[in-house]
């Protein structure tokens, strides 16, 4: 089978909406149809990577296990934008998966790499 | 040059599947492919065909019909997303024990795989929604 670059771009928190979920869903299916899978995080996407997700309160399921899991599918390309964690107060070190934290210039060069920009 | 599509909204709340179809009448009127439409998230919404819009207002669901049929298209509706929003064909009544089912003409069914596959496939993904 073609192998294309496949991103999902994350941009929202990771319950006020479905997406973040639905974007966890489709990187499983891409990395099963063994596609070169890579994550970009920014501006409240950021939050999706934040440690310690509660979620018993709003009656969801939670799925901060899910990124920690993203390694056995040989997904490990997650990409962190700078400045969008910045302007919320955080670093690397408040998120539950290492990540690779880049500039809002070195995002774009990886998506200007990419076959497929899914933004969710 | 191939195009696939991907609609992450339902209608009339948002553009996204106005500025779709619009989109895909446009690619095809120059003459290129449309190897695959993919309803995601809200856009199974697009899906039923017990929507009925005033008389004034456009039939979202009807045009993508239409336009199926004429251009022989293969609109896909995420599984996952359809069953948590009541989208409903014949196999899916019948699995999930459902006493009706809504799927517009045109339109079908199945998972995921197929919207890696139209990524896979076509020489542009072009997404709709926020």
């Amino acid at each position: 089978m073609t192998t294309k670059k496949f991103m999902m771009v994350n941009r929202k928190a990771p319950y006020g909406t479905v997406y973040a979920l639905e974007s966890l869903e489709v990187v499983l299916i891409a990395a099963a149809f063994e596609q070169d899978v890579s994550l970009a995080f920014l501006d409240d996407g950021v939050y999706q990577l934040k440690k310690g997700h509660q979620t018993k309160g709003i009656e969801m399921k939670g799925f901060e296990k899910t990124y920690g899991a993203l390694e056995d599918y040989d997904v490990t390309k997650l990409y962190v934008d700078q400045e969008s964690m910045a302007a919320r107060g955080l670093t690397a070190d408040d998120l539950c998966v290492p990540v690779e934290v880049m500039s809002r210039a070195e995002l774009g060069k990886m998506m200007e790499e990419q076959d497929v920009v899914l933004s969710f | 040059m191939k195009f696939s599509i991907l609609i992450n909204e339902g209608p009339y709340t948002h553009q996204a599947s106005d500025s779709a179809y619009q989109f895909a009448k446009s690619v095809l009127a120059k003459g290129h492919e449309i190897f695959r439409i993919f309803f995601y998230h809200d856009g199974v919404n697009n899906a039923t065909r017990l929507t009925t819009p005033p008389q004034d207002d456009r039939n979202i669901v009807n045009r993508w019909s239409k336009l199926a049929e004429e251009h022989k298209l293969d609109m896909v509706v995420c599984v996952a997303a359809a069953q948590r929003r009541g989208i409903v064909d014949e196999g899916e009544a019948k699995r999930n024990g459902k006493d009706a089912t809504n799927l517009a003409p045109g339109f079908r069914i199945s998972g995921l795989g197929q919207l890696i596959e139209a990524g896979i496939q076509a020489d542009r993904m072009v997404t709709f929604g926020d």
